[in-house]
């Protein structure tokens, strides 16, 4: 499975520019000019303070979700629900802000409310933890199902029992207690939730390395049975790697509404907790990894809203970029197992046995078998 | 609350739960074709979308909603190709290669689409009511008096069981499924194949989109599957892999959709956000429990189902 240290490091490059090349031909088949697109996408996402403070805005949930789907995606459990893990966090945060201690000094709503998001978040990756753990069922399911559910559930609260009464339009929770903002960088919204970030990327980085716990991730991760006859705790693992996970998200979703909107609103997150899923994975589930590709992939968000406002574009193209990214890299990855031979074939090196071993458990049936067993 | 278990309310509910259910039926057939043949696709939620976008905006510019059906197929089949491509051919990850099939569906029908939000609609399937058949009491208000699409679904499902369980091609299929080395020894492209039916159900993804674009809610709006491609990926499991059994369930889920309408409708003090969740908890519920029938009984997965075949490792 193991491309050559060349590889690894030129393959998503190169994926990234002929993603760019592809991205650029449908822009084409839309009737634009990629190049003038790009340009423009560019010059708004980091070709000026302005632009660079908004791409680090939107680096901070990217960042914080990614690194939460990186450690379950490290143990091949596939949770697909930081999306609804980040709304739970930031409902949990907006309730304390809110209607826990709304009086409390900043020193004291801040930390609690960052302690809300967190057991927000893992309480709802949990559910599919704890299904997946002892009923067996396939956790990419419930996740997904979940993200919709939480979406839901934050809709009700902002029009029903936690609406402003004194809001028109946009419906939304009051506005927080100012104790409840997170500082921001001078006069960008940049705030205090990047620094979460960067701090639980250097502490996710140093514990998947050191400690037992991140050593059991990856030998469950690499071979579930393996994992079973050493007598690691599979279940309980599955549990823990669930809550971590959620909490990261949920954490996302916490500076999201103390940093950013300042009240808990109607669809927040444009679906930060989907290109999480992409971030993680392009950024090789690796904790500084992904610090760098969060702030690549913000960049090209801002970047599409910034098109959408000059050009009149749709900003569905930074999306539409990050799916075309993602499977440029899966392929660059698949080929760069392979070695180029010219001439006849003749027959295989010794070395060639550790080519790629199948992986061993399907992951859609893997109630019976498999880390859930 | 009277009213909701009178005759009339039961059979209105069960005529609006086929269409609804039929869009999910489709996906889940193409699913269960690509599962059968050893390949697990999680992006039919982007291939719908895609579908749906492909068959709403091909009818706008013929004013065929034939046009519109052939177009969703096309496109959806185009979208699967890229996961064949990658998870056949370059054997890359499976389940990262569906993930990304769907962000990428849903990004890129949300870009090329964003024209269409809101147009009038040129042309839809309308329900033609089958003679003789449509006047029965209770089945006939029901089961035949739908759109061509529903109808084209009830020949579908019959057809592809006798498909896979009963012909030749059908047994080919499972094989490449269940255990690809003997299929590779009894002369069978495995590779060939799977992609093959990665595409085909792809493209009847599509056409669930279309189901919706053209049927349902005739016309395009961003992410308007709203997460009906993912229903029917869990839907797969609880039929058992068994075409038939996948009718029964998407019908469930098209009763549980239609259901929340007509709750809401008909005054029930719930708030209309809990009773949209429904058919999300729905399938949560119903996997926990097709997973379990299935860990007791040990039916239907196909053996070899997301694991890459190489031939050179062939033992």
């Amino acid at each position: 499975m193991a491309p050559s240290r060349a590889a690894a490091a030129t393959v998503p490059l190169v994926s990234l520019a002929l993603a760019l090349a592809f991205g650029g031909l449908l822009i084409l088949a839309a009737g634009e000019n990629p190049l003038a697109v790009y340009r423009a996408m560019l010059a708004g996402a980091l070709g000026d303070a302005n632009g660079l403070a908004e791409t680090l805005v939107k680096t901070t949930p990217l960042l914080l979700a990614g690194l939460g789907v990186a450690v379950a995606f490290r143990m091949r459990l596939w949770n697909i629900g930081a999306e609804g893990q980040l709304y739970l966090g930031a409902i949990a945060a907006a309730g304390t802000a809110l209607f826990v201690l709304p009086g409390a000094p900043a020193l004291v709503l801040v930390p609690a409310m960052i302690v809300a998001g967190l057991l927000g978040g893992a309480a709802w990756g949990l559910i599919p933890g704890a299904l997946r753990a002892f009923l067996g069922a396939n956790e990419i399911i419930t996740s997904l199902m979940l993200n919709y559910v939480a979406i839901l559930f934050a809709e009700w609260l902002v029009h029903g029992p936690w609406r402003d009464p004194q809001a028109f339009g946009f419906p939304g929770t009051p506005t927080f207690p100012a104790a409840a903002w997170l500082p921001r960088w001078g006069t960008t919204r940049v705030h205090l939730g990047l620094l979460f970030g960067l701090i639980a990327a250097l502490l996710l980085w140093g514990v998947l390395r050191r400690t037992r716990w991140g050593y059991q991730i990856a030998v469950i991760g690499e071979s579930p049975r393996a994992a079973h006859y050493a007598g690691l705790p599979t279940k309980r693992t599955i549990l823990t790697v669930m809550a971590v996970s959620g909490a990261l998200a949920g954490l996302a979703g916490m500076s999201e509404v103390a940093g950013i909107g300042h009240q808990l609103q109607r669809s927040f997150s444009p679906g930060y907790g989907y290109t999480a899923i992409i971030v993680a994975w392009v950024g090789r589930l690796h904790p500084l990894g992904i610090v760098v590709v969060a702030f690549g992939l913000a960049a090209l968000l801002v970047g599409g809203d910034q098109i959408q406002l000059s050009m009149g574009l749709p900003a569905a193209i930074g999306p539409m970029l990050q799916g075309v990214i993602l499977f440029f890299l899966l392929g660059g990855d698949a080929l760069a197992r392979y070695r180029l031979a010219w001439g006849p074939p003749r027959a295989r090196p010794a070395a060639a046995a550790t080519s790629p071993v199948p992986e061993a458990r399907s992951p859609i049936a893997s109630g019976g078998e498999g880390a859930g067993g | 609350m009277d009213d909701l278990l009178t005759l009339a309310f039961l059979t209105a509910l069960l005529a609006a739960a086929i269409p609804a259910g039929t869009a999910i039926l489709y996906a889940c057939l193409g699913e269960l074709l690509c599962e059968r043949a050893g390949v697990l696709n999680l992006g039919v939620e982007g291939m719908m979308l895609v579908g749906a976008l492909g068959g709403f905006a091909a009818s706008q510019w013929s004013g065929s909603v034939w046009v519109g059906a052939g177009a969703a197929l096309l496109v959806g089949g185009l979208l699967a190709a890229i996961h064949a491509l990658l998870t056949v051919g370059l054997r890359a990850n499976q389940v990262v290669s569906g993930l990304a099939l769907t962000l990428f569906g849903a990004g890129l029908s949300a870009f090329l689409g964003q024209g269409l939000v809101g147009q009038p609609v040129v042309a839809a399937f309308r329900d033609v009511p089958v003679p003789v058949l449509a006047d029965l009491p209770f089945l006939g208000r029901i089961l035949f008096r739908q759109d061509a699409l529903v109808y084209l679904s009830y020949g579908l499902v019959p057809l592809l069981g006798w498909f896979v369980f009963r012909t030749r091609p059908g047994l080919r299929l499972r094989a490449v499924g269940e255990r690809p080395e003997a299929a590779d020894a009894m002369g069978v492209g495995v590779a060939r194949l799977r992609a093959g039916y990665v595409v085909a159900g792809g493209a009847l993804a599509g056409l669930g989109g279309a189901a919706i674009s053209l049927g349902t809610n005739p016309g395009w709006t961003e992410n308007m599957t709203a997460g009906r491609g993912w229903i029917a990926v869990a839907l797969v499991i609880f039929a058992g892999w068994d075409p038939r059994r996948a009718a029964l369930g998407a019908y469930l889920f098209g009763g549980v959709e239609a259901a929340q309408f007509r709750l809401q409708d008909a005054g029930v003090g719930i708030p209309s956000f809990f009773l949209a969740m429904l058919p999300y908890l729905f399938t949560i519920l119903v996997l926990v429990l097709a997973t379990r029938e299935r860990t007791r009984r040990r039916f239907g997965a196909p053996a070899a189902l997301g694991r890459p075949y190489l031939r050179e490792e062939r033992g």
